[in-house]
């Protein structure tokens, strides 16, 4: 059976247009809420990056540390992450959900016993953010093994070399950071430069999938619209702490924001 | 897990920057593969390089001021009736602590490297201020990272750094002490690695930065030997060198050189702060057996929660006050080189009494640690026994927590 990922851009490609990928915190701002945010965005995104909060991440700027924060405050445990996917998986059985985190996450609960429970959730793909090629080669490995995607991410610090050796490594999808920036920065780098270096990767294998990500708007989505797909994370992120200060229904602001950044997309 | 001998600690990683297998690595996002190659391969070849440390030396000898005194505290000796004490007291360095070697190298680095700026992370605020020091000398723009509590609880080093010309950047996240810091400068790292350098401020971090610290502090017992053969005509039979371990910098430095002697003469004793007596929070992953987990890009032992998110710790002294440990000193655990231990805020305050009731020298909270533990097991020593405890910073910085802690007459002006 083909991983839903890849049937998900198998159908934007039909379509003509970028694969939406959404991100948000699993338990933010708790549980409950966090399963209706994935419903009411899965209308309009193509993929669900779901992030696993960790209270010393190195990647993430302010808008995704606070929703990490405030869902570890509000309890969210990692046995509560592969629930909150499992109940999603009820409500929509093939809309891929990938986890997003930090490797102590995963070392601490037990490689093989994550991914495990990432099978019989109905988790898709994997993207763990400090455990670059080749330190995660073998991690890489057990993935395949339960059919799940081990994402793997290029920078623009990545040199030509280590470019051809991840991909030429990698599974289907790939992740390219646009720019040198934590999650949520500026965009500080123009759109063209960036679908620049995003060709420059396509070409080293044009049949693996790649994604865009950090510092994507509403502003910003459309410019980039003739990659394979682009992820939104700290925008929505923002939209939930901006929901809750003004005492507004996250779920339905989020669901109207991914409905807008879909739109640009078209 | 095997220690080897002949070959310098910081050298004994495996290929990809695990020490026994296990301890430290890279595990950081990939855009920082590459400026973290960069800087291996820089540091690599400059280690070899005879003109480099001859620059290094020079100012070293110059500008930090080595070598710095080796003493004997007669009259604290004389109390404790057992042990012969003595004292490396490496708060004579400029700026007042070891944190000046880590800070120097990195600026000669990052010259080297062309960089314009320099970052770091600060807890007691002596690698803050040790590195505004260096870049304002090299001619680098200088942004320190420091916990808000940080800020307020070490007040002069703050100052220092402000005078220096370094930008302060104060972090509110988390527990607001040097575990965000450390975060919080790496994040900015990731995000402008093109133009700048970055110290970490202990051997803690990737595994080059590990190596890089530790190569740097270990002037402190390249200076030792020579003054312990000047004093007693050889290293003495029964050798016994206590340091506080936070990151665990100075005490790595501190015991480097005799890293190949035989325990039995030469023992090494770390002392990790305990935390306040009636708190169940510390800042001693060793001592207390935590469990291995990646913190900053280096697997070890960390106080974490059993799913994985790092716990907050509580200790009196801001410079010991990490939830992790060096991969360093993990290694040297595993091995049984080094003997680690715990002294609670208490026991580190009752310390700092007695050595500066008997003696010319006001260590800071961080070295009062390793004097508690060094006093009361010198009590059961026999007088041929040398016992050194590295006095590494100065108790300026915590004239604050002093007055409150202990009253005004145990505050000096500087």
């Amino acid at each position: 059976m083909l991983n839903p990922i890849s049937a998900a851009f198998k159908r934007a490609k039909k379509e003509n247009r970028p694969a939406l990928l959404t991100y948000t915190v699993a338990g933010d701002s708790n549980k409950k809420q966090s399963l209706e945010i994935l419903k009411s965005i899965s209308k309009n995104a193509d993929i669900l990056e779901l992030g696993v909060p960790h209270n010393t991440p190195v990647a993430d700027g302010s808008q995704i540390q606070t929703s990490a924060y405030r869902a570890i405050k509000n309890g969210i445990r990692t046995i509560d992450i592969f629930n909150i996917v499992k109940d999603f998986k009820k409500f929509n059985k093939t809309k891929p959900v990938i986890l997003m985190g930090y490797y102590n996450m995963i070392f601490q609960y037990g490689e093989n016993k994550f991914l495990q429970k990432c099978k019989s959730s109905g988790v898709n793909g994997l993207i763990v953010v400090d455990l670059p090629w080749p330190e995660n080669m073998k991690f890489a490995k057990k993935c395949k093994k339960k059919s799940i995607y081990f994402i793997q991410l290029l920078s623009p610090t990545t040199t030509n070399k280590r470019l051809n050796k991840i991909i030429k490594n990698s599974h289907q999808m790939n992740y390219f950071i646009s720019m040198l920036s934590t999650t949520g920065g500026k965009l500080k780098v123009s759109p063209k430069k960036i679908l620049k270096n995003y060709k420059k990767i396509k070409r080293i294998n044009p049949k693996k999938e790649i994604v865009i990500g950090f510092g994507i708007t509403e502003k910003t989505i459309g410019k980039l619209r003739s990659a394979d797909g682009l992820v939104v994370g700290s925008a929505i992120c923002k939209e939930i702490t901006r929901s809750l200060k003004s005492r507004q229904n996250p779920v339905t602001n989020v669901g109207r924001l991914v409905n807008k950044l879909r739109n640009k997309i078209k | 897990m095997k220690l080897k001998k002949k070959i310098p600690v910081i050298d004994q990683g495996n290929k990809l920057g695990f020490w026994g297998g296990k301890f430290g690595g890279n595990f950081v996002p990939e855009t920082l593969k590459k400026p973290i190659e960069d800087l291996e391969i820089l540091f690599n070849k400059l280690k070899k390089d005879k003109k480099f440390i001859n620059e290094r030396d020079k100012y070293f000898k110059d500008w930090v001021g080595a070598p710095t005194r080796f003493i004997k505290l007669e009259n604290l000796s004389k109390y404790v009736g057992g042990a012969q004490i003595w004292s490396k007291v490496v708060s004579d360095a400029n700026g007042g602590a070891h944190k000046i070697y880590n800070a120097t190298v990195h600026c000669l680095l990052a010259k080297r490297a062309g960089k314009k700026i320099i970052c770091g992370d600060t807890g007691a605020g002596y690698a803050g201020k040790m590195l505004s020091m260096a870049a304002k000398k090299f001619g680098l723009k200088c942004k320190i990272f420091m916990g808000a509590k940080d800020m307020e609880r070490q007040k002069p080093n703050v100052k220092a750094m402000k005078k220096n010309g370094a930008e302060v950047i104060p972090v509110y996240s988390g527990s607001q002490t040097l575990v965000d810091a450390v975060s919080e400068c790496m994040r900015f790292w990731v995000a402008n690695c093109d133009k700048t350098a970055m110290c970490v401020g202990s051997t803690v971090g990737p595994a080059v930065f590990v190596r890089i610290c530790g190569w740097s502090t270990s002037q402190i017992s390249r200076e030792l030997k020579i003054q312990l053969l000047e004093e007693f005509g050889s290293i003495p039979k029964k050798l016994k060198l206590y340091n506080c371990v936070g990151g665990g910098s100075s005490s790595f430095g501190f015991w480097n050189e005799f890293m190949d002697y035989d325990k039995k003469q030469c023992e090494f004793i770390g002392v990790e702060a305990g935390g306040p007596v009636k708190s169940k929070k510390h800042a001693a992953p060793l001592t207390y057996g935590s469990k291995i987990g990646i913190l900053h890009g280096a697997a070890q032992y960390v106080n974490q929660n059993s799913e994985g998110q790092i716990e907050e710790t509580e200790s009196i002294s801001a410079g010991l006050d990490y939830p992790g440990i060096s991969p360093l000193h993990c290694f040297l655990k595993d091995t049984k080189r080094a003997r680690y231990t715990a002294a609670s805020d208490e026991d580190a305050l009752e310390a700092f009494k007695l050595v500066t009731k008997f003696e010319k020298l006001r260590p800071s909270l961080e070295p009062s640690h390793a004097f508690s533990v060094a006093i009361k097991e010198s009590k059961k020593l026999s007088k041929d026994t040398i016992v050194i405890v590295n006095s590494c910073g100065d108790a300026y910085k915590d004239q604050g927590i002093l007055q409150k802690r202990l009253g005004k007459k145990y505050v000096k002006s500087n």
